[in-house]
């Protein structure tokens, strides 16, 4: 279903609308007004929304591979853990020797008596060489284990169990202490990013900042892959592979690309993630995480852009009012939401919002006519 | 020369009998009950000669029936009276337990008197072996009495234990052997030391090459146990798979209610049966898995599933959500972890060789998987329902036209599904806690299995079982068990390029769906 000229000139204007107030409203209302004021934006909720539009950059790259090209990856969460973890050492080894211990290498490594810096830890020590590997990590990784994949022609169920043991294998491999890489409790405790203390509401709105013109930039990725060539093959591929093939094309190349861009937007995410939360663990990227990574974009619409971002914000705001005041009843809420979606609303939220605007549509065309029975019509 | 020494060796041996004839003898004379009487008394002594002296007489002289004498001195002994006491009264329990019914008593009584090092123990042992039924008891019991004479004063005597030892390829005598042979290879060991230090060398070789052998057998028993418990999980997700193109995400879930069917008929055999009867709540649990896990999949299949046909994609979510909600009921139910008692005919284990030993649990999953493999071919391809399973998942609209049912044999079939997770369940207790999270320890695992055996072939699932819980368990040793499961993946992924649909893919025009 490529998208209408109307409906990509409505999301357009959604697009400057949304922006402007992630972009200028909301760190406006969280610099001038006083703090008791209603309309003020704390820090900490400020804070909380980055990482929820960390997410969304996630959720981008994820409706790319699943909701166009029909691949449904529940490894997503590997990505996302390797970019934040890259940017999780380079914060690691900024913190020198402030940390608990005193010493220039990172507390866990102490406890677990490492004396010399691992080899791979050391091209971390530069800003550039962390965020360059957030990117090119997943996206080489996923380089590789799509190229098998597509390759010989895993994919539908086959791929998501495969990249589902792709996540848990990760998980178990993050969570061993030998790795060198935190172990089950990760990397956490980072003071300063690029010099500035990260505890600093200004760092934060900095951050907050760089995460909206991500997500505006990783958003007009995505509307570019899809409106160009490759992205109506992505959805040929997605509606019937086998036609493609036949058409003389090669899906697995099509599907390798798209892939390597998810996995990069992943990693991204996770490089934004990480200073605004502070912390990574592998708990963030296992079997689970993954597949709630799948709700989200699920749960805001397939196939849309705006559905990812706005499933990812959601269903993860629900999630921190939810844990914070009913933490038992979360798994049942996710667990319902998840099969109330896929039942009831396969195309999600937007589904939804495009379903009533036709309602509305409709009735106002046929408002003229007769409007006796308009509530009982449609 | 080496003449002379043996006639000196054994004019020794012969001196050394007749004295301890003539030892006897003297002991003979005084009337034993006094004697035994006088070395109670002399366990009080201050002296330490007269206090070891009656100690070994005790052993030597005394059985079981003097234990309660012994235990009434013990009442208000100090604490060097309840050292040289403790000595005897193992002894004569010991020596009282080598003629216990019970085969598990008799051996460690025997394997307790091999390392208590009083060759006053050896006729015992050497005597309860003649009339010893049980294979691995009369091994115990051997080897402990070898093991006494090992510590004997005779070099001849030594040697000969030294090499039956290795004959019997007796991984308790690896340590008293390494002392031999270390004594042999220091610069003042003696001729006979240096002899005999090349016995136990050579036994020891003996030994430690049959221990390769033996962990060998042990992994690879450990491997196909828990190829069949991956192969029992496996089977109703293949079938269900291959009929309906669904993979549960759920199924975990489903075996983790066959589980706690399993626990709560246990609770209820507690509570409303008698204690004699507790033994055959596992058997009563059988039917209740089976069924309450089926009853679920079919209420799945009737809520969820069918709504989905189709979209597998869309159905492996769905019943990831109804996992998670299933799993934190469970949690705030029953709680975190549940124990069950196994029922006592599948405690312990077999012996099958020297230092292996294979427990009944185990091998009672291993025979259930069979069974349930011939249970299923049985069904799939010798009944009639089996027929209509198999034309419905060979080609289902053509099914439809010649009149099968196609929905109902969908949702029977994911009920049997769902009942054989709930068996692989039951079965699971013997083997590990109860808890919410049960089925995810294996799903992922299970997951891979279905897809390296392929679509809807027993064989394929059959095969890939033991290949995965095989390679498992081989690689853990030496890898670890998380590098060993990444390795399988990367196995699996590696597989899958030359067999894009498993082992055993469907060939020809359905095989693209």
């Amino acid at each position: 279903m490529p998208p209408q000229p109307s409906a990509e000139r409505h999301e357009g204007t959604m697009f400057w609308i949304v922006g402007f107030v992630l972009l200028f409203v909301l760190p406006v209302l969280n610099v001038l007004p006083t703090e008791d004021s209603w309309l003020h934006v704390s820090d900490f909720a400020l804070n909380r929304f980055g990482k929820f539009l960390a997410f969304a950059i996630l959720a981008l790259g994820l409706d790319l591979i699943w909701g166009y090209a029909g691949i449904l990856s529940l490894g997503q969460g590997v990505f996302f853990g390797i970019g934040a973890y890259c940017m999780g050492m380079h914060l690691m080894l900024t913190i020198g020797s402030q940390s608990v211990y005193g010493s220039a290498l990172p507390d866990f490594m102490v406890w677990n008596q490492v004396t010399e810096l691992p080899f791979f830890w050391k091209p971390f020590y530069s800003f550039s060489a962390a965020v360059l590997a957030g990117l090119l990590a997943p996206a080489c990784f996923a380089l590789i284990f799509g190229f098998l994949a597509f390759r010989s022609r895993i994919r539908g169920v086959y791929f998501a169990i495969i990249t589902q043991a792709l996540a848990l294998m990760a998980w178990l491999v993050f969570n061993r202490n030998e790795t060198n890489l935190g172990g089950t409790n990760g990397l956490t405790d980072f003071k300063t990013i690029l010099g500035f203390r990260l505890s600093a509401p200004g760092t934060q709105l900095a951050l907050y900042v760089i995460t909206v013109l991500c997500l505006g930039g990783a958003y007009a990725l995505c509307r570019w892959v899809i409106a160009s060539r490759a992205g109506r093959v992505l959805i040929a591929i997605r509606d019937s592979e086998q036609r493609v093939l036949f058409s003389g094309y090669s899906p697995a190349n099509y599907k390798l690309f798209v892939f390597v861009v998810s996995a990069a937007l992943a990693g991204l995410a996770g490089i934004l993630y990480v200073p605004q939360v502070g912390i990574i663990t592998p708990a963030q990227m296992g079997v689970l995480p993954s597949l709630e990574m799948v709700v989200w974009v699920a749960v805001g619409g397939r196939a849309t852009l705006v559905g990812a971002i706005v499933g990812a914000v959601g269903v993860n705001l629900g999630r921190s009012i939810l844990t914070n005041s009913f933490p038992e009843l979360w798994p049942f809420f996710l667990g319902g939401l998840f099969v109330v979606v896929v039942l009831l609303f396969p195309d999600g939220v937007m589904g939804v919002a495009k379903q009533v605007r036709g309602k509305l549509a409709a009735r106002a065309v046929r408002l003229p006519k007769s409007s006796a029975v308009e509530g009982e019509q449609v | 020369m080496k003449s002379v020494i043996g006639i000196g060796v054994i004019a020794w041996c012969l001196g050394y009998c007749v004295m301890g004839g003539l030892a006897a003898e003297a002991q003979m004379n005084v009337p034993p009950s006094s004697q035994l009487e006088q070395a109670l008394v002399d366990l009080s002594s201050e002296t330490e000669g007269t206090r070891d002296q009656a100690v070994r007489l005790l052993i030597e002289q005394g059985d079981a029936a003097l234990l309660p004498r012994l235990e009434e001195l013990r009442a208000n002994a100090d604490r060097s009276l309840r050292m040289a006491i403790k000595p005897v009264a193992d002894a004569w329990r010991h020596r009282m337990n080598l003629a216990s019914p019970d085969a598990d008593t008799r051996r460690s009584a025997a394997t307790d008197l091999g390392t208590s090092g009083r060759p006053a123990a050896i006729p015992w042992l050497e005597a309860a072996a003649v009339n010893e039924s049980h294979r691995w008891v009369r091994y115990a019991m051997e080897e402990s009495a070898l093991l006494l004479h090992l510590a004997s004063d005779n070099p001849t005597v030594k040697q000969q234990a030294a090499s039956k030892l290795g004959d019997m390829r007796s991984q308790n005598a690896v340590p008293a052997l390494k002392e031999l042979v270390q004594a042999g290879s220091e610069a003042t060991a003696s001729e006979p030391q240096k002899t005999l230090a090349q016995a136990a060398t050579i036994a020891i070789e003996r030994i430690e090459s049959w221990n390769v052998w033996s962990s060998a057998i042990e992994t690879l028993f450990r491997g196909i146990s828990l190829s069949s418990i991956l192969l029992i999980m496996s089977l109703g997700l293949a079938i269900v798979f291959g009929l309906m193109g669904v993979i549960n995400m759920a199924h975990g879930e489903l075996m983790m209610i066959g589980a706690y069917a399993t626990f709560v008929i246990q609770e209820c055999f507690k509570l409303y049966f008698p204690e004699s009867w507790f033994d055959s709540y596992y058997l009563a649990a059988l039917p209740a898995s089976f069924l309450a896990a089926a009853l679920f999949g079919l209420i799945l299949e009737a809520t969820v599933i069918r709504f989905l046909y189709g979209r597998p994609l869309e159905t492996m979510l769905a019943t990831w959500g109804v996992s998670l909600i299933l799993i934190q009921g469970a949690r705030m139910y029953f709680g975190d972890l549940t124990a069950i008692t196994a029922p006592s005919w599948l405690n312990g284990g077999a012996q099958v060789l020297v230092g292996v030993f294979l427990p009944f649990n185990r091998l009672f999953i291993i025979g259930l998987s069979i069974l349930s493999v011939i249970g299923i071919y049985a069904l799939l391809f010798r009944s009639s329902i089996g027929l209509r399973v198999r034309a419905v998942t060979q080609n289902r609209s053509m099914s439809a036209c010649l009149g099968i049912p196609t929905r109902k044999v969908d949702a029977y079939t994911f009920a049997f599904g769902s009942g054989l997770a709930g068996i692989a369940g039951w079965a699971l207790t013997l083997v590990g806690n109860v808890e919410p999270g049960l089925g995810q320890n294996y799903i992922v695992d299970s997951f891979m299995v279905v897809v390296t055996g392929g679509v809807g072939k027993l064989a394929g699932t059959i095969i890939a079982s033991l290949g995965i819980g095989g390679l498992n368990k081989l690689m853990e040793p030496s890898l670890g068990a998380v590098y060993g499961k990444v390795l399988i993946l990367v196995l699996v992924i590696l597989f899958l390029q030359r067999r894009p649909s498993g082992l055993f893919a469907v060939k020809g025009r359905h095989a693209e769906g």
